[in-house]
Formats: structure tokens, sequence, C-alpha cells
């Protein structure tokens, strides 16, 4: 993909099929022999777990729709069927469950490093836009897989997710008549549903593979955010990054495991277990984890109009974000100051998802006097939540655009070997320039 | 594990770390032995979820109560989704069964060996016909017993093959007498 290829057939049936589909030269070039920057750390291992984690959530989730039933009165007990009767149904479901927490901390994982190290910037805004799609099209599938169950927590959680729809003026009230097929949530939201969450995952898999060609075209980036400026810079792809990424994986596997067989209800609500009550709505509504952030967002605002645009806003945001950055530097490496508001960023967005677990109203410290401030009082979740949510959106509007015009960065290497070889004492003995023309 | 690893010093290219290429070999070796044994365990749930359920199974079983069949009748129950033939033979059609024993039979079985012992007058059989697994029936075809719609099979009041494509007897499935009126079947 960048540069010309080094394939070489190596068999005659290898030279026939290259004259005719070079598929096996698309391989080579894209996932052996790809020049890879020679520094990339753990933290870039999550882009293979993410893929990973696709292609378990698609296999699992097959594997479930072969038991599962898409019927308001039956989808909660062929759930339970599953669990219960079907040979190994405990393992496949709970695999599905908690691999979307999984795909979710890996997706997380994946876009604060790119935060830190600059990886959105030019030349690579096509390539972070077309993960932010990915990561919308996760949050839906998410959404719509959440409430297949037909637990308590998951039709009320589409009640609400809905209804968010109805806060657009004039037309919403339609659009969320349109999204039911009814008056209510019901039997056919639930089969819109279903068929939504079984199409969503493949057209994932479609904007990955843009996601990936889109990398391909400039190249990784990598910890200094120097361009790589020669083959001295790179190592094929493999053996070294699939022998890297293979062991990063192995460990992410051991950690979803413990989830998998020993704590599986640990991240899901406990009132998803009692079958979906149109009549009854749980004490405690709440979101996955994963959406408590946006979730808390919502809540901030005392307009129901306002907090819907300010959630879908904090989305939005991410979309434009190569263009609200006017850093010259990539990495955050070589910026101190930015490093710290990039701290601050990642307790808000926790703050923000801590928030979002709590009743608004609670109070943050209890026992610890507090007064009224405007609509709320101070010592509660709501002030809490629009601190984090202010700070959510200056980071991205005012202190990015901000910093990246007056900040003082550190001085910057000129390439990647050198921040490697000026530092002897981290370079293992007999390390070389070009360790991909040995062994 | 040295003894089964080959001995190549040249197997992985000149490396930085000569001094024993068994220990390499041993690691990748190890690695995608390790590998192959954790998509294989894993490949077998994926697998074995297609198998009947429990509960499938738990309803694999069923009773009848006999005495709702007429002499000379025939009744049909859904056993494991399939049609099951209750059959209350007359003494006729006993007899003529008997009698064939000894025929020019495809799938040779005696008229004994296809009921319980002492109740000649209950063939409980299996109404799939063992050619392409369509009903066959009843009283139909020249010897009395079941004529296959689909593809023109035969069978006798035994239930045995007689003609056309089916190449073995209805089958006879696992039941037994709860009481003089009353089978458990599976």
């Amino acid at each position: 993909m960048s540069g010309p290829s080094t394939y070489e057939p190596k068999t005659g049936f290898e030279r026939w099929l290259d004259q005719r589909l070079p598929i096996l030269r698309f391989a080579n070039d894209t996932m052996s022999t790809f020049p890879t920057p020679k520094n990339l750390n753990y933290w870039w291992t999550f882009g293979a777990v993410l893929a990973m984690m696709l292609g378990i959530q698609i296999v699992t989730g097959i594997v479930l729709a072969m038991h599962y039933v898409p019927n308001a009165d039956m989808a909660f007990n062929s759930v339970e069927h599953i669990r219960r009767d079907v040979n190994y149904g405990w393992l496949i479901q709970f695999m599905h469950a908690n691999g979307a927490s999984m795909f979710f901390i890996a997706v997380y994982v994946h876009m604060f490093r790119n935060l830190y190290y600059g990886s959105f910037k030019a030349p690579r805004e096509v390539l972070w836009i077309l993960g932010c799609i990915i990561y919308l099209l996760m949050m839906a599938t998410a959404f719509f897989g959440y409430v297949l169950p037909w637990g308590q927590m998951s039709f009320h959680g589409a009640v609400v997710i809905t209804n968010l729809i109805g806060a657009i003026p004039v037309i919403g009230p339609a659009i969320t008549r349109l999204l039911w097929g009814g008056f209510a949530v019901d039997n056919p939201t639930l089969n819109r549903f279903f068929s939504l969450h079984y199409l969503l995952p493949f057209i994932i898999a479609g904007v990955v593979g843009l996601h990936i060609w889109a990398l391909h075209v400039p190249g990784n980036n990598n910890p200094t955010g120097v361009n790589v400026k020669s083959k001295e810079d790179t190592v094929p792809f493999h053996p070294y990054y699939t022998v890297k990424d293979g062991f990063g994986v192995s460990v992410f596997l051991l950690m979803y495991a413990v989830f998998v067989f020993y704590m599986p209800d640990a991240l899901g609500d406990a009132i998803n277990y009692v079958k979906a009550n149109p009549l009854q709505t749980p004490q405690h509504i709440v979101p996955e984890w994963y959406l408590l952030p946006y979730y808390a967002i919502l809540r901030a605002f005392p307009n129901k109009l306002l907090g819907v645009v300010m959630m879908f806003g904090a989305i939005a945001t991410l979309f434009v974000l190569p263009w609200l950055d006017t850093s010259k530097v990539r990495s955050m490496r070589y910026r101190p100051t930015a490093r710290l508001y990039y701290f601050i960023f990642i307790v808000a967005c926790i703050l923000l998802g801590w928030c979002g677990a709590n009743p608004p109203d609670e109070p943050i410290a209890k026992g610890f006097p507090s007064f009224q401030l405007l609509d709320s009082p101070l010592n509660s979740f709501t002030w809490l939540s629009r601190i984090g949510a202010a700070y959510y959106f200056a980071y991205f509007w005012i202190i990015t655009p901000w910093l990246g015009l007056t900040e003082k960065t550190l001085p910057v290497p000129e390439g990647i070997s050198e921040p490697v070889l000026s530092h002897p004492a981290t370079a293992p003995a007999g390390s070389v320039a070009s360790p991909e023309k040995r062994g | 594990m040295s003894d089964t690893v080959a001995v190549d010093p040249h197997a992985s290219g000149p490396s930085l770390d000569t001094r024993d290429p068994n220990r390499r070999d041993f690691i990748h070796i190890a690695t995608g032995v390790a590998a192959v044994g954790i998509v294989g365990g894993l490949a077998w749930p994926f697998i074995d979820q297609m198998n009947p359920a429990g509960d499938t199974l738990a309803l694999a079983s069923i009773e009848f109560d006999l005495s709702k069949v007429a002499e000379g009748q025939q009744v049909v129950v859904k056993w494991r989704g399939k049609p099951l033939f209750v059959r209350n033979r007359t003494a006729k059609e006993i007899q003529e069964a008997i009698s064939a024993d000894h025929a020019d039979l495809r799938d040779p079985a005696t008229d004994e060996s296809r009921h319980k012992p002492g109740k000649p007058q209950w063939l409980i059989l299996i109404g799939v016909c063992t050619h392409l697994g369509c009903v066959p029936t009843f009283g139909g075809g020249e010897y009395g017993g079941w004529l296959c719609p689909c593809h023109g099979s035969v069978y006798d009041t035994s239930g045995r093959i007689r003609k056309g494509p089916a190449p073995k007897n209805l089958e006879v499935p696992d039941y037994a007498f709860l009481s003089d009126t009353k089978i458990k079947v599976g």
C-alpha cells in the first residue's frame, strides 16, 4: 500500500494467481512486510485487540442468534434458555455480553492513546474520523444488543434512549413513533433492534477495512510523533509486531477470561435478570458503564433539548478534533503542559462516568454541609457532572487550540532512531540500527 | 523435548543469540502447540452448541395410552419432532407378517423381533420412510402395511421394506410397557 510491493511469488501457482487476483501480494504487503515504526509501545497493541474483539463478538453473536427469539414474549426466556440449556450456551453468552465491555475498554485505551500521541493530526485526519464513525457504530450496536435480553434495564434503557429523539422540536415525536413501530417500545421495536444489531457489526467490519486502508497510506504514528524518515526507522510488521501484538492480545484475553469465568455479571446490572415490565420502571436506571460519561452530560443540563444536544455534541466534537488542535508537535512526550491538561481530561471522563452511575440529587460526600446553588445543591452529582462536562468541552474547544499556540514544547528528536540510540542504557547490548536485516 | 525438535541452527536464520538454537525452537513449538490447543478447545463449545439443548433432551421421552387405539387402527403421535406410528394389528395382519418372515426380505427381520414379547398386536414404529424421510401412508401398498407417497416404497404389516427404493425397515424406537395399556417411548 505505501511504497512499492516487495512480494515475490515463489511457486508457479502463486505467479498464476498473482496475475489474476493479487490477494497474496495484498496480504503480504499489508500484514507481513508492511514497514512499521520500530518504536511502537504496547499502547499500539490495542488495534489488534480491537480487531480480535470484533471477530469474537461476530462469531459469538452469530451463534447466539441461532438460539435467541426476537419476540417480546419469548426473548427473555430464550436468553435464559441459552444460559441454562444450550450446550456451552453459558460460555458463549457470557463471552458475548462481557465481550462488549472488553471491546469498549480496548476502544477507550485506543482513543486515549491516540489523543496522547497526537495520532489524529495531519496526515491521519481521515483515519481518525473513520475511527470516530466506528466508535459511533459500536455504541449503537451495543445499545441495540443490550435491549435484546428484554430485561427490566433493557426495556427501560430502550425507552429512555429512544425518548431522547423526542427532544427534537416539531418532528421529534413522529420520529420516535417511527423508531418504535408503535406507541411505546414493544415487539416491533425489539424485532428491528435485533435486525440492526445483526447488521451493524458487518458495517463496522467494513469501516474497519477503510480504517486500516487509511492507516496504511501514511503508516503508523509512533510514540515520538516524529515522521518515519528512512527504512532504518521501521521494521517489517511480521514477525516484529505480529509477535508483540500476539503477546499483548494474550494478556488481554486473560483479563477477559477472568470476567467470563469468575465474575460474568460484574459489569452488568442485576435488575436485567427481571423480565421487562412496561408498567414499572426500576428505581435507579443507568446505562452500561461505557456510556455513563455521556449519560452524565445528558443529565447535567436542566433543559431536555439542551442535554440531548450537548450529549451528541460531546461525540461530534471528536470529529473536528484534528482541526481544533493547533500544535505542531504531535506527541505529548514533548508537550509537558498539554500532558497535564490531558491527564485532567482523563480524570474528568472518569468523574463523568462516576456521576452517570449515581442518582443526580445524591450528595457526593454524605453528611457534608451543602447549600443550594441555582437548581441543585452544590454537594450533588448534578454539579459534579456540570464541572466534568464543562472541562470536557473546554478541553477540546478552548484548551487544545490555545495550548497549541502558546505552550513551550520540549525539543523534538530529529528522527525515531535518535531517542533510541541516544540512551545507550536502555538499548539492549548488540541492538542495531536495522534489526530487520538480522534474524 | 530436545530429541523431538529438529536441530537446525540455521532454521530461523542467523540470530543474535545463536548459543542454543534448541531453546528458540522449543519456544516456537510450545507457542504453536498452545495456540492450536486453545483454538481447538474453544472450537468445541462453538460446535457442541448446535447439538440438542438440555430442555430438548429433557422432553425426549413420552408416555402413551394404548387404549385409545382400536384394533386394526393406527394412531400417529409426535415424538422428538417426528411421527410415531402406534398400530393395533388384527390377527390377520399378524399372521401375514409372520408368514413373510422367510420371504426374500431386503432387510431381514422376523416379525417377533419387531414387537415386545407377548404383545404381537402392538407395533410401535418411527413413521419415517428410510428412503428420504417422508411419512408413509397407513394401509397403503400391496402388503397392507404402508406405502410411501414420495417414491413408492412399500412396507408390510410388520413395517419391513418389501418394494421400492427404501433400504431399511421402518425403525423400531426404544420403548417399554409401563402397564398393559401404557407405553413409554424414548
